[in-house]
């Protein structure tokens, strides 16, 4: 869906008035260890892949830069006058390239992850965002489950750059008094005081919410998506169908079975699932012959989605590369040019795919474990969300046949673990050439062009 | 799930079965001729592994039963089949008249044991819904403001193995529900034979009645349960404990819906050069006659003076024509590109009934879920249509530049429709969408231009043996 472009009001300097597409600013709220950064962040990666451009400002990060080493949890003493001073100075600073990342470099989501734990700072922020025009949408973390909160500092804080020269147990004291600096000034958004905001509060990672006056289309997919994750323990496997009639022969697209090698690899890939004893796993397809096949050597029940059908080639269908360059050069050219926005002439581009694997993203975030059987650009397509790679990577990254990975959640990112099964399989990845000109001769273009029959 | 693996460890070593394409639904399924039924597979991702007991809590004229049948709406029209099972209506067939409040007075022991049973009543054909018609998704429209009420229906969930989903409105807003009561009350059976000012004097008394023992949901009482607390009209919102998918999906429609009243116009893209010849699908321009309604188009928009119109479009050229002619901007929606027909694409039906007349009759016998090779179904549309709907819902006033099939499905889903391949979408002619009380108000704006007819009626024979010239019957005429 192409967004109207914003117009700016310049008349009123001090309150601009918000079109519906004016930028957002999202601000973390919460004490210490509940898991703010792991929020900002990956609400961050998401928006990014659903094309909105996003980026979080760790107020965190601002202060080790300005205080080069960190001492101990005095710094964040209420009383520390000089503390209070060089934090008030971070946050503003951090405000400031929040102003630039949205006025004049094309950003459109700002996410302001600091505690903002008192209604003053609060305050300071929705003045800021009044005068330059921003929507301001808060997302308040609250947990007091002892369990919950040990588990993020063993997880994302005892590696912080805060606490190199410490042992773990001098670690967890630190920033347990850290945790108590934030606790008596904390003032939680409030239904009645602050109903006049528009923000979510999640409880206890995600038993309950309250939601407040979500104002646009942005803060519901936000939200939507708040509730949708969770942090309980899982693995994502993700892999290609086995190699196909079609893969043998060049070929791109269509709707052809395995050949014998795929057969192989589908026996091995039930063998590899088995011998992982994965608990309660989900298997979904798509809808094509391909991974339908590999999956019934499985032995198990699968769920096939229409949305994991791989990337339409349009016209280009069941072509080889060769044919493709030889009856639309220029339509390879043009690919090759911007492969990720490319769309094939009565087919589909990247961008379309990512919009149609929308709600399968959002589905693995609800699901614990899962082994997704799928299809080259489809697969480039969830490894980008998973491993936060740009619209200009995404399209080359190497998905292999016969190549399990498996992703495994960790702090703020992606364990990825990369299982070759073993069975020998055509290379189906085709680079971008040196040489991306309409005016190219033939063999520039093919030059990358992988081996086949 | 264990089992699933002690079971079927004897298949791993097997032949590996040959895949078919079933031929209405094109899905591969192993073996020869085997039905959907016995596969592994499932054609569309889970909602939901039991039923589902979705129970609305709130006074009298707090939206409950507007909730409920939108909600019904939505959920049937993405292929979860649900139904509302309404107390109102129970009891206006045990006490054939409606006398006045005190029958809801909460010291009338009689009424009470009249109300007792009929609720039962209504559980017990829940649970027929369940069994008996594969129904997946139950709404209980009631009041159930005591905790001694939802504790009947949760006792009865449990043993049955329904998940329970609740749904409390709660509304404080006196100018909301009086709006309320005199849209949907005012007209209810129930007060038929009133003036208008006796039957609001004795609703009030009725809510008066339930307001004493009303016990609403509660964040620490209730914390086991699962529900969303509608705060004046969505203001705000406390939700606990989603479950599964479809409890996730009801939330985030819910908190999309709003009240204010607006219009959404539908219409198709103007006469295309090949609705001229007869041709389905295809990416071509508008025909003179098309450029000409694109033009009485954007006089009969100005004419309505709509406040903050938005134009949505399709990516599709003809659609696209169309709303350049209105002189406004307009949002693109690769989602709203008409049915993809595969191989069928830009032929007339009488090539289709020559090259593949086994498909065409196949496609007469289930239309909604017949996909063409290589191509989409009415039903692949509904689920691609879905993102447009939620933002349609989340909308005012809007007028969609779409196509055939398309506007099929968009209107299939406000009208509650279930002959939704066959609904008739003439090209040239604007529908307004008018939501009211309970539904929509539909207007239609034939803007007098001429234009083919598109609309290709069922046959009678659908039979796969049947002759060309029966196949053809319902052609429109065409160049």
């Amino acid at each position: 869906m192409r967004g109207a472009s914003r117009s700016k009001n310049t008349q009123d300097l001090d309150k601009r008035v918000c079109m519906t597409n004016c930028p957002t600013l999202i601000v973390t709220v919460g004490l210490p260890a509940r898991g703010k950064t792991y929020i900002s962040k990956k609400l961050t990666r998401y928006l990014n892949w659903i094309d909105v451009p996003t980026k979080e400002f760790n107020v965190g990060q601002y202060r080790r830069e300005c205080v080069k080493i960190y001492k101990s949890f005095e710094f964040f003493r209420p009383d520390n006058e000089e503390g209070l001073k060089i934090r008030k100075q971070c946050a503003l600073a951090a405000l400031n390239d929040v102003r630039q990342f949205l006025t004049d470099e094309g950003g459109q989501v700002a996410v302001f992850d600091a505690t903002n734990t008192t209604r003053e700072r609060r305050e300071t922020i929705i003045r800021f965002a009044e005068q330059n025009g921003f929507k301001v949408f808060f997302v308040e973390s609250v947990c007091e489950d002892p369990d919950v909160i040990a588990e993020n500092i063993v997880q994302v804080k005892l590696g912080s750059p805060d606490y190199t020269h410490c042992n773990t147990e001098e670690a967890v004291a630190d920033f347990m008094k850290r945790i108590k600096c934030y606790e008596n000034s904390y003032q939680p958004l409030d239904e009645e005081l602050d109903r006049d905001l528009s923000f979510i509060k999640i409880i206890d990672v995600g038993r309950r919410y309250l939601v407040n006056r979500v104002q646009d289309h942005i803060q519901s997919r936000i939200v939507y998506y708040l509730m949708n994750i969770h942090i309980t323990p899982r693995s994502i496997y993700l892999c290609r169908h086995g190699e196909s009639d079609l893969n043998i022969k060049g070929r791109i697209g269509g709707d052809s079975g395995l050949s014998a090698r795929g057969k192989e690899f589908a026996k091995a890939l039930g063998q590899f699932i088995q011998s992982q004893n994965i608990r309660d796993l989900k298997v979904w397809t798509s809808q094509m012959k391909r991974t339908i096949q590999t999956a019934e050597a499985l032995g198990v029940q699968y769920e096939q989605w229409k949305a994991l059908n791989e990337i339409d080639a349009g016209v280009c269908e069941e072509l080889m590369y060769e044919e493709i360059q030889q009856r639309y050069p220029l339509e390879f050219a043009l690919r090759d040019q911007d492969k990720y926005r490319y769309r094939y002439p009565k087919g589909e581009s990247y961008e379309d795919l990512v919009q149609r694997l929308e709600p399968v993203i959002m589905e693995l975030e609800r699901q614990e474990n899962v082994l997704v059987i799928c299809h080259q650009a489809v697969m480039r397509c969830l490894l980008a969300y998973f491993l936060d790679k740009t619209a200009e990577e995404l399209p080359y990254l190497k998905c292999t046949l016969h190549t399990v990975l498996k992703l495994t959640p960790m702090a703020y990112g992606c364990k990825v673990e990369s299982v070759c099964l073993n069975v020998d399989a055509v290379n189906t990845h085709r680079d971008r050439p040196s040489n991306v000109d309409v005016s190219r001769l033939p063999e520039e273009a093919l030059l990358t062009v992988p081996d086949h029959h | 799930m264990l089992s699933q693996f002690l079971n079927n460890t004897s298949d791993m070593s097997a032949e590996q079965k040959e895949l078919t394409q079933t031929p209405l639904l094109k899905i591969w399924v192993p073996g020869m001729g085997s039905s959907l039924g016995q596969r592994r597979g499932s054609s569309r991702p889970q909602f939901t592994n039991c039923p589902t007991m979705i129970v609305m809590v709130g006074l009298p004229a707090r939206g409950k039963t507007y909730i409920s049948k939108k909600l019904t709406r939505y959920l049937n029209w993405i292929g979860v089949p649900t139904q509302v099972f309404n107390l109102g209506q129970y009891r206006r067939e045990v006490v054939q008249t409606y006398k006045n409040y005190e029958f809801f007075r909460p010291d009338n022991e009689e009424a009470m044991k009249i109300r007792r049973a009929y609720a039962s009543n209504a559980l017990k054909d829940i649970a027929n819904y369940f069994t008996k018609e594969q129904g997946q998704v139950a709404v209980f429209d009631s009041t159930n403001t005591t905790r001694e009420r939802r504790g009947v229906i949760l006792s009865f969930a449990k043993e049955k193995g329904y998940k329970v989903f609740f749904i409390e409105s709660v509304c404080d807003d006196p100018e909301i529900i009086e709006a309320n009561t005199t849209q949907v009350k005012l007209s209810s059976p129930d007060y038929e034979n009133c003036d208008k000012e006796e039957a609001l004097v004795d609703f009030l008394k009725r809510i008066d009645c339930y307001k004493m023992s009303y016990v609403p949901l509660d964040e620490e009482k209730d914390r086991h349960l699962s529900f969303i607390k509608i705060f004046n009209v969505g203001s705000r919102y406390l939700v606990n404990r989603v479950q599964d998918h479809i409890q996730s999906r009801i939330v985030y429609y819910l908190m999309n819906i709003h009240v204010t009243p607006r219009s959404i116009y539908l219409s198709r893209h103007g006469e295309s050069e090949l609705n001229l010849l007869g041709r389905i699908g295809g990416d071509t321009g508008l025909s003179s006659q098309g450029q000409k309604y694109a033009k009485a188009l954007a006089e009969f928009i100005r004419g309505q003076s709509i406040k903050d119109l938005k134009v949505w479009t399709s990516h599709m050229k003809r659609t696209i024509q169309t709303a350049e002619a209105l002189g406004v901007p307009y949002e693109q929606w690769k989602a709203l590109n008409e049915i993809d027909a595969g191989v069928c694409e830009e032929m007339t039906y009488e090539e289709i009934q020559e090259t593949h007349p086994e498909e065409f009759a196949l496609r007469d016998q289930d239309k909604y879920r017949y996909r063409y090779p290589k191509g989409e179904s009415y039903e692949d549309l509904v689920h691609r249509l879905e993102p447009v709907i939620m933002e349609l819902e989340r909308q005012e006033n809007v007028l969609v530049i779409c196509h055939q099939a398309v506007m099929r499905c968009l209107l299939a889903y406000f009208l509650d429709k279930n002959d939704l391949p066959y609904l008739k979408c003439p090209l040239h002619t604007v529908l307004k969408l008018t939501p009211l009380a309970y539904g929509c108000k539909v207007e239609s704006f034939y803007l007098n231009i001429q234009a083919v007819n598109t609309h290709r009626d069922r046959p009678t024979n659908v039979n796969v043996a049947r002759k060309p010239e029966e196949a053809l019957q319902t052609v429109p005429e065409h160049l």
